[in-house]
């Protein structure tokens, strides 16, 4: 495996010389349908982005501002329905986790190739179906992302059509899922034990089963909410004989587990770059990869904390409160580890370490406001207010949304054989950084005093901090929006990006730029692990 | 892995006694519903229902015959769906 620069010759780009959309839309290759992926999500993380800020907008002053009542109630909504089932999903791992998974492993695909565009086309055609129910039928959903009965069993907007939009969702998930299970088990490259797998792809390997196991539980649940909406069969209406609360069981069961979907593929990639941006081996690498599996199964095992106000036992508030605080343990020897790991390091501050440093500070302030949730004692006070909006996002995009823009800055030059502007990179993530500490750290603040979340108004003693809020989220979009047209410039029209800049030991750069269709000339045979530096021949 | 699947043709009176077994157990799962048996219906029930399943995966599906990387991996998804409903009864028993 020899470094050669590639790039005038286009690697995977030119594919035998197939051109056109066509090349695209029906390519087995893991590395097309991985981009294809990523123009997906992001097109849909800009829509979100847009629904937020326009939520932001709504809650600047008190009263009606920009939008009415049932308005506010629909982007809300929307917004969380996009940001979850659309965007941060399948984000990491249909995105990157296509892109770089099975060159890591040394494979010239995933296991499935043609599952893989299948799993490419449901992800469409449920996003079709999500985005058709907004203007058909009642109108877009109101009932928030979660679709609680039995208001969603009632309400006269699109919820069937959305929650059957969701449905088809779950079963891309679903198959991307045993996709990466099988591509682990069956694809990997001679020299390459579980040892030497690199702790991205750890963790999609613990993503995925999660994805394979949860997922099924809310495709089911949502299809019950449709029987009970067209054929009323009582299943969550107590007049009925029905239990509202099982639908909350059943709910949290698959998006409580989604939320380590969400943020286990970011915590790879944070585990891969710390280590090269540091210029020493990852420090303890087998706690980091089987905490990742550890925080799968504990993390399947806590879906009750989201339910503590309503109605449940409580003996099983205190068990759900108990299990809830083991997920802590093995999050936080990730976050050690890292800091371990740039311990005395040579850190080189460029555009991937800075969005992995920032990663580690709010994830850090999300997962301890989550102990202030998970408690049930306090969670109580704050419960349905904006803490909880503050604290999730601090975990969901302070998290997720920081590795997916550091994986963005780290991977995506490889894949384009071209790269950004470092300034504009760096100034971008300044403002995002700053902007989302005023936006999410206020809306906490908020919530400790009070103020309820998906409420349309509030009190004026509110008014201060909604607006320091929104303005906040001004400074945060133009964070991104500096960010993504830098990339966007860089990667079709920047420097070439050719060898190994970065200094990585994984298999990934040890192949040309952009990578060829199979990925590799020959056959690799490993010989090293992936923060092995000296043993990869890099400085 | 395929060959040694292949190697275990199930015979079809093998085939038919699990078919048979199967809609006794259905039988079973109608008549359990007629006794009064208060909150073990449920588990009656839920027992039956694993029976079947078992049946239906160990023969229909071959899993009897599978490596063992299969049978763990199906214990897996076995044991996380226990959790899932050990974890919801969990509330409706003691609420």
């Amino acid at each position: 495996m020899s470094q050669e620069t590639a790039t005038a010759e286009g690697g995977f780009w030119s594919d035998s010389g197939k051109t056109g959309i066509g090349s695209w839309i029906f390519s087995t290759d893991h590395k097309r349908i991985g981009l294809m992926y990523l123009y997906c999500v992001l097109s849909f993380f800009m829509v979100g982005v847009l629904l937020g800020v326009l939520i932001r907008l709504e809650l600047i002053a008190p009263g009606p501002t920009i939008v009415t009542a049932q308005t506010y109630n629909a982007l809300f909504t929307v917004h969380g329905v996009v940001m979850i089932f659309l965007f941060i999903i399948p984000g990491i791992p249909a995105s990157f986790g296509n892109l770089v998974l099975p060159i890591q492993l040394g494979a010239r695909d995933v296991a499935f190739p043609r599952v893989n565009l299948f799993s490419w086309w449901l992800y469409v055609i449920g996003a079709v179906i999500v985005l058709v129910s907004l203007f058909t039928g009642g109108g877009a959903p109101d009932t928030g992302w979660t679709f609680y009965v039995p208001f969603s069993a009632r309400t006269t907007t699109n919820v069937s059509l959305a929650v059957f939009g969701v449905f088809i969702l779950g079963f891309s998930s679903i198959l991307t899922g045993i996709n990466f299970v099988t591509t682990i088990h069956r694809m990997r490259a001679p020299g390459m034990n579980w040892t030497r797998i690199p702790l991205f792809t750890w963790s999609l390997y613990a993503t995925a089963w999660v994805q394979i196991l949860a997922t099924p539980i809310i495709a089911i649940t949502l299809l019950l909410v449709v029987t009970e909406r067209v054929l009323g069969l009582g299943l969550f209406d107590p007049s009925r004989g029905g239990d509202p609360i099982m639908f909350q069981h059943m709910f949290w069961i698959y998006s409580h587990p989604a939320v380590y979907i969400m943020i286990l593929p970011g915590m790879g990639v944070i585990s891969d770059i710390i280590p090269v941006f540091s210029r020493k081996p990852i420090f303890g690498y087998k706690m980091i990869a089987f905490s990742s599996l550890a925080i799968a199964a504990a993390g399947s095992a806590v879906w009750g904390h989201h339910m503590y106000t309503s109605g449940m036992s409580d003996l099983g508030v205190m068990v759900f409160s108990f299990l809830t605080f083991l997920v802590a343990i093995p999050s936080a020897i990730k976050v050690f580890n890292w800091v371990s790991t740039m311990y005395k390091g040579s850190i080189s501050l460029e555009a991937p370490m800075l969005f992995a440093l920032s990663f580690i500070l709010l994830f850090s302030i999300g997962g301890l406001s989550g102990l202030i949730l998970g408690a049930a004692s306090t969670d109580i006070h704050v419960h349905d207010t904006h803490f909880v909006v503050g604290h999730f996002h601090y975990v969901m995009f302070g998290g997720t949304g920081f590795a997916f823009f550091a994986a963005a800055h780290y991977w995506l030059p490889k894949y384009f054989g071209r790269r950004y502007e470092e300034k504009p990179a760096i100034i971008g993530w300044v403002l995002m950084f700053i902007g989302f500490n005023v936006l999410y750290f206020t809306m906490q603040v908020l919530g400790m005093e009070g103020m309820p979340r998906r409420y349309y108004d509030y009190l004026p003693e509110f008014a201060r901090l909604n607006f320091v809020a929104t303005v906040g989220s001004w400074i945060m979009v133009a964070g991104i929006l500096i960010v993504l047209w830098n990339l966007w410039r860089g990667l079709l029209k920047g420097e070439p990006f050719t060898g190994n800049p970065w200094g990585g030991a994984s298999l990934e750069w040890s192949i040309p730029t952009p990578p060829p269709t199979e990925n590799f000339e020959e056959d690799p045979v490993v010989t090293h692990g992936p923060y092995d530096f000296k043993g990869a021949g890099v400085p | 892995m395929t060959n040694e699947s292949a190697e275990h043709i199930l015979s079809y009176g093998k085939l038919v006694t699990v078919w048979v077994t199967l809609l006794v157990l259905t039988a079973a799962t109608i008549m359990v519903t007629r006794v009064e048996l208060g909150v073990w219906k449920v588990w009656a029930a839920l027992a039956i229902a694993s029976i079947k399943s078992g049946l239906v995966i160990a023969f229909f599906m071959h899993m009897k015959y599978e490596p063992r990387l299969f049978r763990i991996i199906l214990f897996v998804a076995l044991f996380t769906l226990a959790g899932f409903i050990g974890g919801t009864f969990f509330d409706v028993l003691y609420r």
